[in-house]
Parts: C-alpha cells; structure tokens; sequence
C-alpha cells in the first residue's frame, strides 16, 4: 500500500512535466498542422541552458528557470520564423522532413557544444526529503511540480482569456476565416510556436536538475510528447494535461510492478492500443482521419 | 532494347568493382552501402509509392537482422520451470528467409493497425512501433542477450551439401551477394510499380478519396505495399547480420530510419533509381567526410542538407536530372515547345 502511494506520488510529480511537453507540443500540432520533431531538441535546450546558467555561470537557480524558458521561447521563434514561415501551405510531409533535418542538425549540434558526456545541475533545496508517513519525495521535485501546475494553469488561462489566446482558438478553428477577421496568423503562428517551445524548455529546465542532462535526452522526450498528443487528442490542451498525468502513472506503476526495463515502452504500448481501440485520442474534438 | 543493355552494363560494372578497387577497406563501404540502398528501395515503396512516410522502417531491418540471427545460432527458451523449448541451429539460407518471411509478418500485422489512421498520426504510430520493438531487444535478454549482443553469428554458405561448399568469409563473394539482391530488390520493386497494384498505389497517393471512390482498395494495397516493403528490409538485415556477425539492440536506433529517409527523399522519391544514387551519395559521404569532419559536424550537415533538399529539389536528384534531360532534348530537337509537365518521372 505504501508502495502504491509512493508510486502515485511520483507519477503525479513526473506528471506534471509532461503535461508541460504534451501542451506545447498540441497546441503547436493543433494551431499550425506542424508535426514539431524539434520539440525533444528544445527539452535538452533548456535543460542545457539550466546547466549552462547554473553550473559554470553560477546564476541564481531561479532566475537560471526563466531565462531558460524565456530563451527557449525565442529559439523557438527563431526556428519558426527561418524554416516555417516559407513554408506556409506546403502539406504535413515537408514540413515534417524540415523538422526532422532540424532536429538532427540541433541534436549533434548539441552534442559537438557540450560533448556526450551526461552532466548533473545542483539545486538550492535541502537534500533531506520531506517525509509523511512512508513515503518520502525530495523538496526539488515538489518544486518542480508546483512550478509545471502553475505552468499549465497559466498557459489554459493565457488561451482562455487574453486577446492572443482569442486569437489562438479562432486560427485552430478556422484559419481564413481567422485572417478576414483581422488576426494576424503570422503572429499567432510565431507566439504559439514560441509559447509551445517555451513550455519544451521549461519541461527540460524542470527535470534537468532532477535527472541528467545529456544530448540525446529529448529523443525520448519528443517520442512520449507524442504518446501524449495522441492520448489526449489534436489540438485539446486539457486532454494534453490529463494524457501527461495518465502516461506518467501507466510508466511509474509498470516499471513498479512489471519490470522497469520496459518503462519506456509503456507510452508507446498505450499508442498502439488507444489506436486500436479509440483511434481518435481520448478527448479529440475533431475527427482526426484525413 | 537499347536500355535492356544499359541496365546490363551497369550491374557488369558494379559486378566488375572488386577487381579493379583493390582496396578491402572500400569494398567494405561499398558493402554496406549496398545492404543499405535495399533497405531504402523498400522504404521508397512506403514513402514515395503509396506516400505513407514510414518512420519505423528500422524496425523490419532489425527483426529480419534478429531473425535471421537467432535462428542460425540457435536459442533455448524457458516455456516453463520444468519445460526448455530448444531451438537447433539452422542452415543460414533458411534463416535468412526466415528473417524476410516474419519481418514480412510483422509488416502486415502493423499495416493492419496503423493504416486506420494516416498522416502524422501514422508517422507517429510507426516510430512507437519501433521503439517497442527496439526496448524489446534490449530487455528480453534471455533471447536476444540484450546489449551483450549477439555474437559468431554464421556468414552466408553456397554449396551443394557434401560435395562443394563456399563460406562468405571474405568480401568479395558478400559484395556480390549484396550486388544480386540489391538487382533482386529493384526487379521487384519495379514489376510491383508497374502492375495494376502499383498504379493503385500512386492513385492512393495523388488522391486517396478519388482512388476510394474508383473501387481501389486502399487498405489492401497500403497493407500490401507495408508486407513487401518489410519483407525487402529484412532481408537487408539478415544480409547485414551474417555479414557483420554481431548484432545488437543498436540497429532499432531510430537514426538509422533517418538515413534512409534522407537516402530516398534525396535521390527522389517515388522513383526507382531514386533510392539507389541517394544510398550511394549518404553511403559513401561519411567517408568523403571523415577526414575533414566529426561525426556529429557531419550529422549536423546532413540535417541542413536534409533541409536544402526539401526546399530546392523537393523532387530530389532524380527527377530534377531527368527533367533536365528532358529540356536539353527538347531545346535540341527544337520541336515540340516546352510543355514538360513535371510528371511523376519513372
């Protein structure tokens, strides 16, 4: 039982980062039809830009946090502005072999800067865990999931009740009728690309100095985003939310109870069998074949 | 008549190179650059015929590899406390057709399922596959020996038993057997094209709801295209097992599947020679390269060259030459005013 809590605990805890990569991911998929396969390469971005800021730079954990992010929104604009804004109208295929030359072009590149050697960020929290009861979970990860729920919430209420956000769900719904309207797509398309990377980087700022950082993290990282886009269903950021929840309870209690080998291939079962079953994610809206 | 003869020369001369090459060490890149030009040739089927864009080809390569592997060598599984299912070594040609026959079987399987969805959903889907596959290898070590890998896997024998025997021990009888297959793959590849199922094939590609409504059987075609294509690719990884003799959970690694992306989409998709000047452009580069660079500054300049491509010959090479070709003729000729509508070139 108290195995269970503890398992729960930590999915809970996990959950929340990857509620933070499925968002960005979706919302890019969902407004602008891009299939990101950079999204894994931003994750290790900011990751590295926490190491960078930390590390040998010796900055303030916390200001290390934002600038990552904020740093990782604007490579994000940087990528959107130079490989796919001159291809607006080119179908899913090409933009998504772009992505995928991007994405190995940014990886090694990541990997020539920092070499491959894994490398751990110290954080300011005590090293004794908070403990209630039996189970116990160190102070960093109770920080980092308050930070990816403040995270979640502010990007929901950033969609649901600014002008940008308005703007946002008008392009997912229609996109022409959205530029007759007066909404400047090429904006949205720049903010929401920077806004989903941001969240990429934040994910991998989070859980860097929790784990470790290296050059191929974000291959598995892209990968479980897109278990969790397709859990939850295109374009919907709750179901996003809740996919990221349920994948990391599905990883934690099968490494717990069936063998932790096959943790990482959890996500990837529960694509094949929702696809079976509900090809169309748990939450879509749209119908997804076409 | 006339091309006949071409084709002809051409392999005579691929077939002539380890006379004149002189050099083990190219022999053995051209090798490799053979079994991976297979490989694309079936990815090229996929993702230039039908235009599904499989990103979990590696995948039919390491179960053909693995396939072809365990049954050479043999394997015990424990079924049971009390029960041990021996499996005895088995000749290598039998393997290998193993390999193709289960890595074909894991074709249609994963046609079946992942041909519901299309698009990204698909692309999304093949790479899960993959991964699975891939996290299996390296988990199940009481088969596969995980990350030890797999060793003194047996090369490839020709022979008539007891009387002659011939073990492709060196290179040279093994660049030929590549040379043969890779001959093998494209006569398939383009018989497949040119028949009936090949031209529903594009159909579903240029227009899948006109394909439909014409009475083309998408799933039938895509799940037979996914067989044949999975077939090719394993037999290109039971090549590359009993030539290379080791083999670990590394061949699932989804940069491979890259490659032969970039090899199809650079020669030219949907084309037959397409996968063959990309396989020999991305197979022999990295040694061009080697000197000048690291591997991870060639990996990133092949993203940027990835990138070049799809902006400025989204063709690729082929169809960009023969349309050069053709206007050269034409500005020649001088009859017919340019009315080279960029057709799918064949």
């Amino acid at each position: 039982m108290d195995q269970l809590l503890q398992h729960i605990l930590n999915a809970l805890i996990l959950g929340g980062t990857y509620a933070l990569l499925g968002i960005g991911l979706t919302l890019i998929f969902g407004i602008m039809r891009v299939v990101n396969f950079t999204h894994g390469e931003l994750y290790t971005f900011g990751a590295y830009m926490m190491f960078m800021f930390v590390m040998p730079l010796q900055t303030n954990f916390f200001l290390a946090l934002i600038l990552a992010v904020v740093l990782g929104m604007a490579l994000g604009a940087i990528i959107e502005v130079v490989l796919l804004k001159p291809l607006r109208g080119a179908d899913i295929d090409t933009t998504m072999l772009i992505m995928i030359g991007a994405w190995i072009a940014m990886q090694n590149m990541e990997q020539f800067v920092w070499s491959g050697i894994a490398k751990s960020i110290d954080n300011p929290f005590p090293v004794e865990p908070l403990v209630i009861g039996a189970i116990s979970v160190s102070w960093i990860r109770i920080f980092v999931f308050v930070v990816a729920c403040a995270l979640i919430v502010g990007t929901s209420a950033l969609i649901r009740w600014t002008k940008l956000g308005k703007a946002m769900r008008a392009t997912f719904q229609d996109t022409e009728t959205a530029a007759l309207m007066g909404i400047r797509i090429n904006s949205v398309y720049i903010a929401t690309f920077a806004i989903g990377s941001g969240l990429a980087a934040a994910a991998g700022a989070l859980l860097g100095p929790i784990f470790v950082v290296y050059p191929t993290m974000g291959d598995l990282a892209a990968l479980k985003s897109f278990a969790i886009v397709i859990l939850g269903g295109l374009g919907s950021v709750g179901g996003a939310a809740i996919g990221g929840f349920i994948l990391a309870m599905m990883e934690e209690l099968g490494a717990g109870y069936i063998s932790s080998g096959y943790r990482d291939a959890m996500g990837f079962l529960l694509i094949i069998v929702i696809l079976l079953f509900r090809p169309t994610g748990l939450f879509a809206q749209k119908e997804r074949i076409g | 008549m006339n091309r006949r003869l071409i084709e002809f020369g051409v392999v005579l001369f691929f077939a002539s190179v380890p006379f004149w090459l002189g050099n083990l060490y190219y022999l053995h890149i051209l090798i490799t650059t053979g079994i991976f030009i297979i490989a694309a040739m079936s990815l090229n089927l996929l993702l230039g015929y039908t235009g599904q864009l499989s990103l979990g080809h590696v995948a039919f390569f390491g179960i053909g590899a693995y396939t072809s592997a365990l049954i050479s060598i043999g394997f015990d599984l424990e079924l049971t406390d009390t029960y041990t299912f021996v499996f005895e070594p088995k000749p290598v040609w039998f393997s290998f057709l193993c390999g193709i026959a289960f890595a074909a079987i894991c074709g249609w399987l994963i046609g079946k399922i992942s041909f519901k969805v299309r698009g990204a959903y698909f692309v999304i889907v093949t790479i899960s596959f993959a991964e699975v596959v891939r996290l299996v290898a390296l988990n199940w070590i009481d088969l596969t020996e995980g990350p030890m890998a797999l060793n003194n896997i047996p090369p490839f024998t020709l022979g008539i038993p007891g009387l002659w025997e011939l073990t492709f021990f060196k290179k040279e009888p093994n660049y030929w057997l590549v040379l043969a297959l890779c001959v093998v793959s494209f006569v398939i590849v383009r018989r497949l094209v040119q028949s009936r199922a090949g031209r529903a094939m594009i159909a579903l590609r240029e227009n899948e709801s006109l394909a439909t409504s014409v009475g083309v059987d998408v799933t039938k075609y895509l799940v037979l295209a996914t067989v044949i294509s999975a077939g090719m690719a394993g037999a290109a990884g039971g090549l590359y097992t009993h030539y290379i003799r080791i083999v670990d959970p590394d061949v699932f690694l989804f940069i491979y599947t890259v490659t032969m992306v970039i090899m199809v989409i650079t020669g030219g998709k949907g084309t037959l020679l397409g996968p063959i000047v990309g396989g020999l452009i991305f197979g022999i580069l990295p040694e061009a390269l080697r000197g000048l660079a690291g591997p991870e500054v060639q990996w990133v300049i092949y993203g940027i060259l990835m990138i070049l491509v799809v902006y400025f010959l989204p063709g690729g090479i082929v169809p960009a030459l023969s349309n050069w070709w053709r206007q050269r003729e034409d500005n020649q000729s001088t009859s017919s005013p340019g009315d080279a509508a960029p057709g799918t070139a064949s």
